[in-house]
């Protein structure tokens, strides 16, 4: 039954399921990348931004004279500056507001302040440190369920008509049927837990240069941006700049996760100042910067009871959850989706009936809520439903991959209609279970399992699976936007005279290997070698407008609207071929990178040939040239899938666990080219270790973020990340013009519930239900100690 | 203060104020900005550079203490010969994403090579256990070190051994949903 | 982040050196690896007027055996240790905690005594030393002394050093040859400080009898802590696994955890006892093959 995809296309061609070595490599490994950072401009100044060292405090006055003074500082920017420009205040993705300088309170600890803008970097810091802020503090907030309480403090005194600390609520499913399934169950299995704040941190942090040209009032905007056209928009509104003179270029990007989805009030003033100033202006944050003040994620507080019958088949889903979105909402979700697409909830698994209900909090904490790694909280989603699985496996004691099995969508069932309204496309839930059970040798583990249990050693083994599905791609126009802009994503071919060819893109890659595989999907629909195409990226002005790279979008919408380019200009190349041929275009066939007269395979045309006569040599009244563009609104999301499965071991004197093997089954559809999609499972899969494992930011009670530099805020190394195995099934996306699915987060979505199933399963016979992640050494220790009690 | 130092071969002679860290220097006076920066607590590892053949982290030494020595970067790897062994290396194995630990990786790598030509999978791990990645899981950085390792033993006694592709992409299982 | 500005000297002797200790005083700090104060000034946490950058002084990069002491100059990194096979032949705890300081980038340039100079209570240097019973050489321009370990940390991020000192070596005896050792430590990641660690060891006569023992805690007390009482319950005895469990219990006994991020008091105090039971039993296998 397993077989190799077969490429269609030659090597030379090098279309879908090829993996040609990757274009961007050949800069990158000679140091020749460029980033935001090593952009020098003449006459450029550096921007350094003073932040709040208190949560939540009443601004009493702001003393710039000293810091004004030092010897090549040019300026010094406060909120009352930005007040009178209007500036003061900037819109989030999500719909609400944000400060970009203070005015009237700080409601975070790290937010923006005031900024010095002054000849070296080193000067811009040094006048920092001569800034004086008087703060009335106020009380803090740093628990969510504390500040949705009737008496809290109110945060945003400044939004008309807010009286509470509630920033929305958000129903999914039906409240009705659902209650009903409850009453019929056998069982119901609920839990409790944390899906704690993390961050993506990328390696580079956030910056920009921004240059206004003060005699033309052309902005030139280099950023680190995730969404470049949807920024430029953005900045026209908030600024009030026109459209047309602002050019937003993020140039290559050292990493995003999500972090360089949202603007931040540094791109702004850096924006502000360089008008006023008529020069340049370069803002790049510090680790420390980027830590706590720029897009967190996750921080949901999540409650999950699943009804069963005692045969262990789901009979329905109820969550309540409490999303922690800090002192301002400035998620990137779609707009009608408050909790983003949380509402996959109902995960791998057939039955009718959920209800979500989710309320997000407004609290004294940075705010963000972006999707790191993840479609709009299908993260959270995927970790709660997989950790529920382990919790009802345990309590009606049926072994967690059977207790899968009995309630998958079965093959047939798709399309799928989920009780919280999504339409899965495909899906072959339990072949990938199977691969991966397979893999690992599941029968022997839990041998070994209860061997090592009998034997009453300090070391224990522990088994996790998680069978996920997500949902990525988003949108179709009908349900996303982000204010307002419609969730479409666009490519422009343009094939030169000679058969070389550039194609356009309104999405940008943050290390994801665009230059390389959206060629191979243009040389699989048109035949044009995919190392004959340039890929452009990133700048406004000449590339086509789209919602950017986040959420496993790319793929799903920017590389099906490639594949309809790449197909418009086959129809169009079949006219000139029919015309070069003198013969009907009825007569003609096509293979990869040719037109031939049916049944004389002899007398063809290649694409190349076309391509010079769209230029030479076209049919009379035919509109001369060979490009086009394609604008592409997906009929559906995709739902890739896959199955996980972790085997730890727990080192019961110190709490200290390590993964010993880690068995990835993918299914994204159509792989395009396998090297990268095995790349991007592994970055996942450490990503979903780290958040697992040790990667969390947290608060003390004052509002002191813990986790503001690389010391407090861990990243694991090479050493403790585990090994992956990885393994893949491919069940093509029916809609989708080339079947693909989308790679890029499954493993962080997947995984972190696995890691977790396989600790409390190591420590399940003692009684341990629950740890919240990440979990840590004291946090497992402190599970045993008290299961013995 | 006034320093000499020798980058990739490069003699530079230069007045540089005490508090300019080694980083900003190469990145700024020099304009050698493969030497990325990523964090303000010396842990992250994307500025490292080789200071008299030994990795460094290029924010935690000031300039002035680099007066005297030889400096190499990423921009110094590729050779009148063409790329190092380990940039063919980072590339054969698909080593990169985004690219922004690459040359500190690349580097330590080729300094972990000089010293244990035939570096088993914990010894590299070992190695560049200072230095972060957010965006490979580590995976084929350190198949591309261990590949670089070969082909440079191969060099000298057995012959090129890059074409070592051990992530050929895994097998898979097709089936069409329609 | 970017230090603030500072005036610095490079001196190529260790008398120049010493003169402009005593002659800038207070604002002056040396620099040695700078693993920790480069940070420090970075995230301006620090702001000496002054640098004396101690690298370029000749002699101290050495370690060696004389007199009966494992001597590390004050140029000694951390990965200089771990290399080292002296180290690795004569003092197994040092062996055992060399790979455990920060990371491979930053042993290279850390020193040892600059770790014990700076006197972090979640150094790790300072819990070996202490269990191997080291003195510090300091030095000055009037003239130089020897300080017990155990006297040199005072307190958090202090240290008997005046001044106008340069600490110019650390030293260790060099037991016989049934000597062994361990260094038990619990990170979250390469890179870490201890949550929790102990340095164990022991060594024993012909008869597998112990004659001396060292055990020091690191992470879990105000400053590095030795477990004086421990190590005179296992002086004299013949090694056994009751034995050890005692000591493990002084051990965590002594500790005086704090709750924090790392995990709770009570955590904290466990992992010693762990730890501890731990490191005997290997320092015992180490000194039974030696
Ligand atoms: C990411 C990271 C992780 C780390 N993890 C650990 C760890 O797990 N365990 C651990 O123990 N350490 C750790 N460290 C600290 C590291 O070991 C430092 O090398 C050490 O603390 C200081 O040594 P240094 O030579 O770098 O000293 P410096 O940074 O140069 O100096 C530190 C202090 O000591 C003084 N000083 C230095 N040498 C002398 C001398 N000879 N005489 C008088 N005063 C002197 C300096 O003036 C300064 O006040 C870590 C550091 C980093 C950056
Ligand atoms: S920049 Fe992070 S270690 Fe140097
Ligand atoms: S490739 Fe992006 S951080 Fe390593």
């Amino acid at each position: 039954m397993t077989t190799t995809e077969q490429p269609r296309t030659s090597p030379e061609i090098c279309g879908l399921g090829h993996s040609p070595r990757r274009i961007e490599d050949d800069r990158f490994i000679q140091g020749a990348g460029h980033y935001v950072d090593d952009i020098v401009l003449p006459g450029m100044l550096h921007m350094a931004i003073l932040r709040s060292p208190v949560p939540h405090a009443r601004i009493v006055s702001i003393d710039t004279s000293e810091a004004t003074a030092l010897p090549g500082v040019v300026a010094v920017v406060t909120g009352e500056l930005m007040a009178q420009h209007n500036l003061a205040w900037m819109p989030t993705m999500s719909g609400d507001t944000q400060a970009v300088l203070a005015t009237d309170k700080v409601r975070f600890q790290g937010q923006e302040v005031a900024a010095v803008i002054a000849d070296t970097v080193y000067t811009a810091w040094d006048a920092l440190e001569l800034i004086d802020v008087d703060y009335e503090e106020l009380p803090v907030l740093v628990d969510p369920r504390k500040s949705l309480e009737p008496d809290a403090v109110l945060i945003r005194d400044d939004k008309e008509g807010q009286t509470d600390n509630q920033c929305y609520h958000w129903e999914s499913g039906d409240k009705g049927t659902t209650d009903r399934a409850f009453a019929e169950a056998d069982r119901v299995v609920t839990l409790d837990t944390h899906y704690p704040r993390s961050h993506p941190a990328p390696l580079e942090t956030c910056g920009c240069v921004a240059d206004i040209d003060p005699a033309t009032g052309h902005a030139n905007i280099y950023m680190t941006s995730q969404a470049p056209h949807a920024h430029r928009t953005v900045f026209a509104l908030v600024a009030g700049l026109p459209e047309e003179k602002i050019r937003i270029i993020s140039p290559d990007i050292g990493g995003g996760f999500g972090n360089k989805v949202p603007v931040y009030p540094g791109y702004v003033v850096a924006t502000a100042a360089s008008l006023l100033l008529g020069h340049p202006v370069k803002w790049v944050e510090s680790r420390s910067e980027n830590l706590i003040s720029t897009g967190f994620a996750r921080d949901y507080h999540m409650h999950g009871e699943l009804a069963l019958r005692g045969d262990g088949r789901i009979l329905g889903l109820r969550v309540n959850l409490i999303s922690d979105n800090g002192a301002f909402f400035s998620d990137a979700q779609p707009t009608k989706f408050k909790a983003g697409l949380f509402h996959i909830v109902t995960g791998s698994y057939d039955y009718t009936a959920a209800h979500v209900v989710a309320d997000g909090a407004y609290t004294n904490k940075a705010p963000g809520g972006v999707a790191y790694r993840c479609s709009f909280r299908v993260t959270e989603a995927s970790y709660l439903i997989e950790r529920l699985m382990e919790s009802a496996a345990l309590e009606l004691d049926i072994d967690p991959a059977e207790l899968r099995r009995r309630n998958f969508i079965k093959s047939e069932q798709f399309p799928y209609a989920s009780p919280t309204g999504f339409v899965y496309d495909s899906g072959e839930y339990e072949r990938a279970l199977d691969v991966a059970l397979d893999q690992v040798g599941y029968d022997d583990l839990r041998r070994e399992q209860r061997e090592r249990r009998d034997r009453g050693d300090e070391t224990l083994l522990g088994i996790g699976i998680a069978s996920f599905t997500e949902v990525v791609g988003a949108g179709n126009s009908r349900d996303f936007d982000i204010l307002g802009l419609k969730m479409f994503d666009s490519a422009e071919l343009r094939v030169h005279p000679t058969g070389k060819a550039i194609l356009k893109l309104g999405v940008k890659s943050q290390g994801q290997g665009h230059e390389t595989t959206y060629p191979q999907i243009v040389a699989e629909e048109l035949g044009i070698p995919a190392s004959h195409i340039r890929v452009e990226e990133g700048d406004t002005d000449t590339t086509p407008y789209g919602l950017g790279t986040y959420a496993s979008r790319s793929t799903p919408v920017a590389g099906a609207a490639t594949a309809m380019v790449a197909r418009k200009l086959r129809e169009k190349g079949r006219k000139i071929a029919a015309h070069l041929l003198e013969a009907s275009e009825e007569d003609l066939d096509w293979e990869p990178g040719r037109f031939f007269v049916k049944g004389a395979k002899e007398r063809g045309v290649t694409i190349q040939d076309v391509a010079f006569a769209a230029y030479t040599n076209f049919p009379e009244g035919m509109e001369p040239g060979f490009e086009g563009v394609h604008y592409y609104d997906p009929p559906n999301m995709t739902y890739p899938f896959g199955s996980y499965v972790a085997v730890v071991e727990v080192d019961t004197g110190t709490g200290k666990w390590r993964v010993r093997r880690m068995v990835a089954v993918d299914d994204c559809g159509v792989r395009i080219n396998p090297m990268i999609v095995e790349g991007q499972i592994h970055g996942g899969l450490a990503e979903g270790f780290a958040m697992s494992n040790m990667q969390f930011i947290t608060f003390d009670d004052s509002g002191n973020c813990i986790g503001s530099n690389f010391m407090d805020y861990l990243i694991p190394t090479a050493y403790e990340t585990p090994r992956f195995e990885l393994g893949a099934t491919v069940t093509p996306s029916p809609h989708h013009p080339i079947g693909a699915k989308g790679v890029g987060e499954s493993a962080t979505v997947g995984s972190p519930a696995a890691y977790v199933n396989a600790v409390i399963d190591a420590l399940s016979h003692l009684g341990v239900r629950n740890i919240d992640m990440p979990v840590l050494p004291h946090r497992v220790w402190q599970a045993i100690q008290e299961a013995k009690h | 203060m006034e320093i000499t130092m020798t980058v990739n071969g490069v003699a530079h002679k230069d007045d540089v104020e005490p508090r300019v860290l080694l980083a900003d220097y190469l990145r700024t006076r020099l304009g050698l900005t493969g030497t990325h920066i990523g964090c303000d607590t010396t842990s992250c590892g994307v500025c490292t550079v080789l200071m008299d053949g030994t990795p460094v982290k290029s924010c935690t030494v000031f300039a002035v203490q680099a007066d005297d020595t030889e400096i190499t970067t990423v921009e110094g790897l590729k050779s009148a010969d063409g790329l190092h062994p380990i940039q063919k290396a980072f590339k054969q194995e698909h080593g990169l994403q985004c690219g922004f630990c690459t040359p500190a990786m690349m580097l330590v790598g080729k300094a972990l090579i000089e010293q244990n030509p035939d570096p088993d999978e914990d010894e590299v791990r070992w190695a560049i256990s200072g230095n972060l990645c957010r965006c490979t899981g580590y995976v084929n950085i350190v198949k591309a070190i261990r590949a670089a390792a070969a082909e440079s033993r191969g060099t000298a006694d057995e012959g090129p051994a890059l074409v070592d592709l051990t992530n050929e992409p895994s097998p898979t299982v097709s089936a069409p949903v329609g | 982040m970017y230090p603030p500005k500072f005036d610095y000297a490079a001196p190529r002797s260790l008398d120049e050196a010493l003169g402009l200790l005593s002659d800038r005083g207070e604002d002056v700090k040396v620099l040695a690896g700078g693993q920790s104060l480069i940070p420090m000034m970075k995230l301006r946490l620090a702001s000496p007027a002054m640098l004396i950058d101690i690298n370029r002084l000749p002699g101290l990069s050495e370690i060696a055996e004389s007199d009966g002491y494992l001597r590390l100059g004050a140029l000694v990194r951390h990965n200089d240790v771990g290399n080292s096979d002296l180290v690795s032949r004569r003092n197994p705890t040092m062996a055992a905690a060399a790979p455990w300081i920060a990371d491979p980038i930053v042993r290279n340039r850390g020193t040892v005594c600059g770790a014990l100079a700076h006197a972090d209570p979640l150094g790790d240097w300072a819990s070996v030393m202490l269990a191997c019973d080291a003195e510090v050489v300091a030095t000055s321009a009037s003239g130089q002394r020897t300080i017990p370990m155990r006297d040199f940390i005072t307190d958090v991020f202090t240290t008997a050093l005046r001044e106008d000192e340069l600490l110019t070596e650390v030293r260790v005896p060099v037991s016989g040859s049934r000597t062994g050792g361990d260094y038990q430590t619990l990170e979250r990641k390469v890179g870490d400080y201890a949550t929790a660690a102990v340095a164990t060891r022991l060594d024993l006569d012909e008869d597998g009898r112990i004659v001396g023992a060292g055990i020091a805690l690191t992470s879990v007390c105000s400053i590095n802590t030795k477990v004086t009482e421990a190590e005179a319950l296992l002086i004299g005895q013949q090694p056994s696994t009751e034995l050890f469990v005692e000591a493990a219990e002084i051990a965590a006994r002594t500790a005086t955890p704090q709750d924090d991020v790392r995990g709770p008091a009570e955590y904290k105090r466990d992992v010693v006892r762990v730890f501890t039971r731990r490191g005997l039993a290997t320092s015992l296998e180490l000194a039974q093959a030696g």
